[in-house]
């Protein structure tokens, strides 16, 4: 099966390791993946300041890169339920709207697209350490990786099924275990005191709980909360969970 | 001139602990709410149909208004329509004077709150007591309601006792919850006797059988109405439902959704006036047909008013009610609030990280957070976004659409920040108040690529 890496911008320019683990994730299970060199951004950051009339130019290299896989895979769930929920072609070219409804369909955040299409079961990796899941708001309550809190349902955890495949992991109970961590996109900047103050609090909980490494499907809300750790000289490590799942310590 | 949300709680957070006694009061009502929900099996199958009468509501408003408008005559209640605020708070106004009343008690009522009756009634001479104790501290306090069912919940019993030592004369020092409500409860039984009219809000109006059903714990509504010549119920027009045997649905959500509790304590119904009294209800239009016509906010008029999404959201918890300067704060607040004033509001869709826990525990399902996002859309292309916001956006979608662009500006930007990291490390950039930058890598992930795979 052909898959496109799709490497969110921060991904690339800040956390290139996490694209290298996701990469390795994905070969290692015996996909045929490429890097379409020309991809830039999913258009998230200006659609969430209320700009998505200007996200235009972003789709069209977005479809130009994406439309040939069979699967679109990113280690990031906001990116993906953004190109989910909001890929469409430019209205100019109306030709490229079966392109960009391909997109939607077959685009998939990391840990999903091990646990339901790659169905893995089995990972060959260890990690010996207390390990804090951070669920990014996106990916659980967009794409549903996890169960929500909030609801009456049957509790399920995509990314804690694969930690849970990861030997010696020993994953942290947290006291509130969805609460958003303030990223937010822009929010970060344009609430800063809110969006700081919300991060300090979940980094509490994980020092409360005795977190060493902290780890989630987003690497937006991790450097964010890494922000927050090394400000305050938290011995806490940061990993993408794509890290955690290609560990071999 | 207003405060923008994110200056009001920037100044919220200026105090740390209690910025953080009040995120734990609100999460601790959050819990509550959660363990009254697990304790129904079939929850969200409540939420589903209790979204779906609404939905029907909303479709047929204009015959169910008229149905409930024909049945409530027909019990001997006098029916006014208001078209907006000022005609709302004139109506009330004129049955007043035609009773030659200018002292009046009210319980709580978010609708007259967002239509600023008080203090438009005290510039005409009117005093109103609000009887809901929460509603009575802020109004003390001279402070508007800070959440839609806990107005004072921003409010530390030591300070209360301190109000009321001002107001009521309690014992100075005097901060135990029983002996507080104790001299609220003996300063108000003064006024429920002798006021000749009572204003109460409407949490349901059946068209089916032109009753109003009214929900309160501390049964003020009922003191008041029944204790007064007059009643006046002050309802928006979306808070009908087609029949009685709906209330099933809803009366078994709001009080689990707002509190936790199973039911509120007073669950009244009023069908007709006794003997003897006047009983009046001002239908509400206020926006609301505005709303009903943009039909990605439309949804918003399902709220039932429980405040669940107020303590479930992180935003909220941590910036407190005031800083919404809306009647109603929090999330649901922040998409109902542009439909009365673009401009004034404009910045409280902008007051969430779209984290979309309102949505999850909305009990009429509403999509608030998708509802923010589209707000944002509406209020940016309609020009209410500052230009410098507009040219940063610009600029940052110029580079994101062009790879070779994007590439130096990121190797640039890696670069600044590994060698001259004061550039952005400074207290110009926000991030860096309370947060460290990240550490630049020496290559992006597309350039190791291209050496490792290309």
């Amino acid at each position: 099966m052909k898959v496109g890496l799709f490497i969110p911008c921060y991904v690339d320019q800040f956390y290139p390791k996490v694209g290298i683990a996701t990469l390795q994730l994905l070969e290692k299970f015996g996909c045929q993946v490429s890097y379409p060199s020309k991809q830039t951004c999913c258009g998230q950051p200006m659609a969430n300041s209320g700009y998505e009339h200007l996200t235009h130019d972003c789709n069209r290299l977005f479809i130009n890169n994406f439309a040939e896989y069979d699967y679109i895979v990113s280690p990031s769930g906001s990116c993906v339920l953004h190109i989910k929920e909001h890929l469409h072609a430019p209205e100019s070219e109306t030709q490229n709207e079966g392109k960009a409804t391909h997109i939607r369909k077959r685009i998939y955040e990391l840990t999903e697209f091990l646990t339901d299409i790659l169905k893995v079961e089995n990972l060959e990796a260890r990690f010996p350490f207390r390990v804090g899941l951070h669920q990014s708001c996106h990916g659980q309550r967009g794409l549903h990786l996890s169960q929500m809190s909030e609801l009456v349902a049957t509790p399920f955890s995509k990314p804690e099924q694969l930690l849970n495949m990861v030997k010696d992991v020993e994953l942290v109970k947290l006291s509130r275990k969805d609460e958003c961590c303030g990223f937010g996109g822009t929010f970060c900047v344009a609430e800063e005191a809110v969006s700081s103050r919300m991060g300090i609090d979940r980094i509490d909980d994980h020092v409360k709980n005795g977190t060493q490494v902290l780890t989630g499907g987003d690497m937006s809300c991790l450097m964010h909360l890494e922000g927050v750790i090394r400000r305050r000289k938290l011995p806490i490590k940061v990993m993408h969970i794509a890290e955690i799942l290609t560990a071999t310590e | 001139m207003t405060i923008n949300h994110a200056t009001a709680a920037e100044k919220f957070n200026k105090d740390f602990d209690r910025t953080t006694w009040h995120d734990e009061t609100l999460w601790w009502v959050r819990q509550k709410r959660d363990r009254a929900a697990f304790s129904i099996p079939e929850w969200e199958k409540l939420r589903d149909t209790a979204s779906q009468i609404k939905h029907n509501v909303l479709s047929n408003l204009d015959t169910y208004l008229v149905e409930f408008e024909k049945n409530a005559q027909k019990n001997g209640i006098t029916v006014h329509w208001a078209a907006d605020a000022h005609e709302h708070n004139e109506i009330i106004l004129s049955i007043l004077k035609k009773q030659g009343v200018t002292q009046i008690v009210k319980s709580k009522s978010m609708l007259t709150e967002e239509c600023h009756l008080n203090p438009y009634l005290a510039e005409n001479g009117v005093e109103v007591v609000d009887t809901d104790l929460g509603e009575r501290i802020v109004q003390l306090a001279d402070e508007p309601p800070s959440h839609i069912v806990l107005p004072c919940i921003h409010w530390k019993k030591e300070e209360i006792g301190v109000l009321f030592h001002k107001h009521l004369g309690t014992p100075e020092g005097c901060a135990d919850p029983t002996l507080l409500t104790h001299a609220a409860r003996e300063n108000l039984r003064e006024k429920f006797l002798t006021r000749r009219v009572a204003i109460t809000g409407v949490n349901f109006a059946v068209a089916e059988t032109g009753e109003f059903v009214v929900c309160t714990n501390e049964g003020n509504a009922d003191m008041g109405a029944h204790l007064a010549d007059v009643h006046i119920a002050c309802m928006g027009i979306e808070k009908i439902i087609p029949q009685r045997v709906h209330l099933g649905v809803f009366l078994r959500l709001l009080a689990r959704s707002a509190t936790g509790q199973p039911i509120t304590t007073y669950s009244s119904h009023f069908a007709k006036p006794r003997a003897g009294q006047e009983m009046h209800i001002v239908l509400v239009d206020n926006g609301r047909t505005t709303q009903l016509g943009r039909e990605e906010f439309r949804n918003s008029l399902k709220c039932i008013r429980c405040g669940a999404c107020m303590n479930t959201c992180p935003v909220y918890r941590r910036s407190g009610g005031h800083s919404y300067h809306n009647a109603v704060a929090g999330p649901i607040g922040s998409i109902l609030a542009p439909n009365l004033d673009m401009t004034k509001n404009a910045d409280l869709p902008f007051a969430s990280t779209l984290c979309g826990s309102c949505s999850n525990v909305c009990p009429v399902k509403i999509n608030i957070h998708e509802q923010l996002y589209e707000w944002r859309q509406v209020l940016t292309k309609s020009g209410h976004s500052p230009t410098a916001k507009t040219l940063g956006m610009k600029a940052m979608a110029a580079v994101l659409s062009n790879p070779s662009v994007y590439r130096l500006s990121g190797k640039m930007g890696r670069l600044a920040l590994a060698n001259v990291p004061f550039v952005v490390n400074n207290s110009l950039n926000p991030w860096y108040k309370q947060r460290e930058m990240p550490e630049p890598p020496k290559e992006s992930f597309g350039e190791w690529y291209k050496k490792n795979r290309g």
